[in-house]
C-alpha cells in the first residue's frame, strides 16, 4: 500500500503543474475584466484588487463604447464570418460529394489542387486579390454591402480547400447503400446530394462550419486590407484602430478588451466540445 | 450496380464548378499574379502593375542587401523553434499529466483550449496591458515579490521576449488537444499488460505512451512550424511597425509594413514570394527530420 501513498504524492505535483498552466490562461483575462471598473489611475496603484466599493467604475465602458462603434462592428464581424460559413458549406459540401463519389479522368489532378490550394499563405495572395477586386469595382467603396463582400469572397476562398479535405474524408466512409436505395426510388444526382448525403454529413458540416467562423471572426490580416472605413470596420480591425489611438487609457483597452472576450467565452463554455472538433479537425482524422 | 449511380459523370461537374471557379480565381491566379507582380512597378496598392521594374528582378536584389528581411527572416526561424520546443514540448507535457490524472480531464481539457477561441488581436491588446512597463500586471507582481526596479518589456533586446511568449502560449492548448486524442487512441490493454509485468506509471509513460505517440509529435511540429510562418495578428498589435526600432519584424509583418505603410507594394509582393518560398524549404526539412526518426 506504501506505492499508492507514493503514487498519490506525485498526482499531487501533477495536479499543481496542470493548475498552474490553467492559471495562466484563466488568470490575464480575469486580471483585464477586473481592471476595466477601475479609473487609469486605480490600476496602476493596485491592479491586483477587486473592483469593490470605491474602486469601482463603469466609466471605461461609457467610454469605449462613445469613442468605437463596438455594436456596429460586432454586427459587421457577425455578418461576414456567418456569410463565410454558409458559403464554405455550400461550395466545398457539392465539390467534396462530387470528389468523395466519382471517378473520371483528371480527378486526382483536381484532388491535388484541393490538397495544394491549403499551402498558399493569406500573405500570397492579398495583394493580387485587392487588384482584382478592385478592378471589378467591390473593394474600397462606400457601398457597405460591398465592402462586406469583398472579404467574404477570399475569407471564404482561404477556407475552402481544408473544408473540402475535411468532408471528402467524412463523405467517403458514408456507406454508399442509401444513396443506391435513393436512386432505385428514382432519385437524381442532386435530389442525392441535398436529402441523403446532406443530412448524413451535418456533424462534419458543423465542424467545418465552426471553424471558418472563427478563423474569419478572429482575422486581422485579410480585413485590414478590405475594411478601411471605420463604419465597416470588423471587430478586429476596431480593436487594432482603438488600441493606435487611445492605446494609452489602459482602463478603456481593459473595458474594450473584456467587451470583445466574454461573449467568446459565453459561447465557448456552451458549444466547446464541437468548437474543439471543429477546431483540430485538420489535424486528427474523423 | 452501386457505380451505375455515378456513371453519369454530368452532374460531378456542376458540383465541382462553383468551388474550382472560386479556388482559381482567389487563390491559384492571385498567387501566379502575385509572382509577376514582384516584378512589376506599382504605384498603389489596388493600381495594376504598369511596368516591368528595371531590371525586372530588382526587388529581389534589393530584398538582398535589406538588413530588415534578414531580422525578419531570423525572427521567424526563431519563432519556428520556440513554437516547436515551447508549443508541442510543453503541450507534450501537459497531455502525458492529464492522460494519468482520474479526475478534471475535461476541465483542463476547456481550460487549455480556449485562448485559441479568442482573436489574437484581443490577445494582443490584453498582452499590452499585462507587460505594461508602467505597473502592467507581470511588472506588480514581480514588485510584490521584492524586485525593486520595473523591467520595460517592450525594449530592445527582451522585445522578442515578449512578443514570442503569447504566439507560444496562445496555441499549447491546440496542440494538447491533439496529443490527449492520440494518447486516448492508445488501447488500455497495452497499459493493463504492462501493469502485470510490474511496469510503473513513470515507465509506462516513457516506454509506452511516447513511442506509441511519435507519430501524433511529428504531425504537431509539422503544424506548429507551418503555422509559426503564418503567425501575424498577434506581434503587429504588440508590436506595430517593428517596434523597436524595426527589431521585431517576422516575414508576415514586414511583408504587410512595405505593403500598407510604406506602399512598397511591389516589395510587398516580392517579400510574399519570400515567404512562400521559405515555407517551402522549412516544412521540406522538418518533414525530412521527422520522417528519418520514424520507426
Amino acid at each position: 500500500m506504501s506505492k499508492k501513498n507514493k503514487f498519490s504524492a506525485g498526482m499531487m505535483v501533477v495536479y499543481v503543474i496542470l493548475t498552474c498552466w490553467a492559471l495562466t490562461t484563466v488568470y490575464p483575462i480575469i486580471w483585464v475584466i477586473q481592471n476595466s471598473f477601475k479609473a487609469k489611475d486605480k490600476i496602476l496603484s493596485n491592479s491586483f484588487a477587486m473592483p469593490l466599493g470605491e474602486l469601482f467604475t463603469a466609466a471605461n465602458y461609457r467610454k469605449a463604447f462613445k469613442t468605437a462603434d463596438i455594436l456596429g462592428s460586432y454586427k459587421n464581424s457577425l455578418f461576414i464570418s456567418s456569410m463565410v460559413a454558409i458559403f464554405v458549406i455550400l461550395l466545398a459540401g457539392m465539390g467534396a460529394y462530387a470528389l468523395a463519389r466519382y471517378q473520371f479522368k483528371g480527378s486526382g489532378i483536381l484532388h491535388s489542387m484541393v490538397v495544394g490550394a491549403m499551402m498558399f499563405p493569406a500573405f500570397a495572395t492579398v495583394i493580387s486579390v485587392y487588384q482584382i477586386e478592385f478592378r471589378w469595382g467591390i473593394a474600397s467603396t462606400g457601398s457597405w454591402f460591398l465592402n462586406m463582400l469583398s472579404v467574404i469572397l477570399p475569407q471564404v476562398a482561404g477556407n475552402l480547400a481544408f473544408a473540402m479535405v475535411v468532408l471528402i474524408g467524412y463523405m467517403k466512409g458514408l456507406p454508399v447503400e442509401l444513396e443506391e436505395a435513393a436512386y432505385m426510388e428514382g432519385c437524381n444526382a442532386f435530389q442525392i446530394y441535398f436529402k441523403v448525403i446532406m443530412p448524413l454529413t451535418k456533424p462534419s458540416f458543423a465542424t467545418v462550419a465552426i471553424f471558418s467562423f472563427l478563423w474569419s471572426y478572429n482575422d486581422l490580416f485579410t480585413q485590414s486590407f478590405f475594411l478601411r472605413r471605420p463604419d465597416m470596420y470588423s471587430i478586429t480591425m476596431m480593436l487594432n484602430n482603438i488600441s493606435a489611438k487611445e492605446g494609452t487609457d489602459y482602463g478603456m483597452m481593459a473595458a474594450v478588451v473584456a467587451l470583445i472576450i466574454i461573449p467568446v467565452i459565453i459561447v465557448y463554455c456552451f458549444l466547446q466540445k464541437y468548437i474543439i472538433k471543429g477546431m483540430t479537425a485538420g489535424a486528427v482524422k474523423g | 450496380m452501386g457505380a451505375n449511380i455515378y456513371r453519369n459523370k454530368k452532374p460531378a461537374f456542376v458540383f465541382l464548378v462553383p468551388a474550382f471557379v472560386f479556388m482559381v480565381v482567389f487563390l491559384y491566379y492571385p498567387f501566379i499574379k502575385n509572382v509577376i507582380n514582384s516584378f512589376m512597378e506599382i504605384k498603389s496598392l489596388g493600381a495594376a502593375g504598369t511596368r516591368f521594374n528595371t531590371p525586372w528582378y530588382s526587388n529581389y536584389v534589393e530584398m538582398f542587401q535589406d538588413q530588415n528581411v534578414w531580422t525578419a527572416v531570423k525572427n521567424t526561424i526563431l519563432m519556428m523553434i520556440v513554437t516547436l520546443v515551447g508549443q508541442v514540448g510543453i503541450a507534450v507535457i501537459l497531455a502525458l499529466m492529464v492522460d494519468n490524472i482520474g479526475r478534471g480531464r475535461q476541465f483542463f481539457r476547456t481550460v487549455f483550449f480556449f485562448p485559441i477561441v479568442i482573436s489574437a488581436t484581443a490577445l494582443g491588446l490584453m498582452f499590452n496591458l499585462v507587460f505594461l512597463y508602467d505597473k502592467g500586471m507581470v511588472n506588480q507582481f514581480l514588485e510584490t515579490l521584492g524586485k525593486q526596479n520595473l523591467t520595460d518589456w517592450k525594449a530592445e533586446g527582451i522585445a522578442l521576449f515578449t512578443m514570442m511568449l503569447p504566439v507560444m502560449w496562445q496555441y499549447v492548448g491546440f496542440y494538447f488537444v491533439i496529443l490527449v486524442t492520440g494518447l486516448n487512441n492508445i488501447s488500455d490493454e497495452l497499459y493493463e499488460a504492462a501493469r502485470i509485468d510490474g511496469a510503473t506509471r513513470l515507465q509506462s509513460v516513457r516506454y509506452l505512451s511516447i513511442p506509441l505517440l511519435h507519430n501524433v509529435i511529428c504531425t504537431c511540429s509539422v503544424l506548429a512550424v507551418t503555422g509559426a510562418l503564418k503567425v501575424f495578428d498577434l506581434p503587429w498589435v504588440m508590436f506595430p511597425k517593428g517596434m523597436p526600432l524595426k527589431t521585431t519584424f517576422l516575414t508576415g509583418t514586414y511583408m504587410y509594413y512595405h505593403t500598407m505603410e510604406t506602399k512598397n507594394v511591389d516589395y510587398g509582393a516580392a517579400l510574399a514570394v519570400l515567404i512562400v518560398v521559405l515555407g517551402i524549404v522549412l516544412s521540406k526539412i522538418v518533414n525530412w527530420i521527422f520522417r528519418e526518426k520514424d520507426y
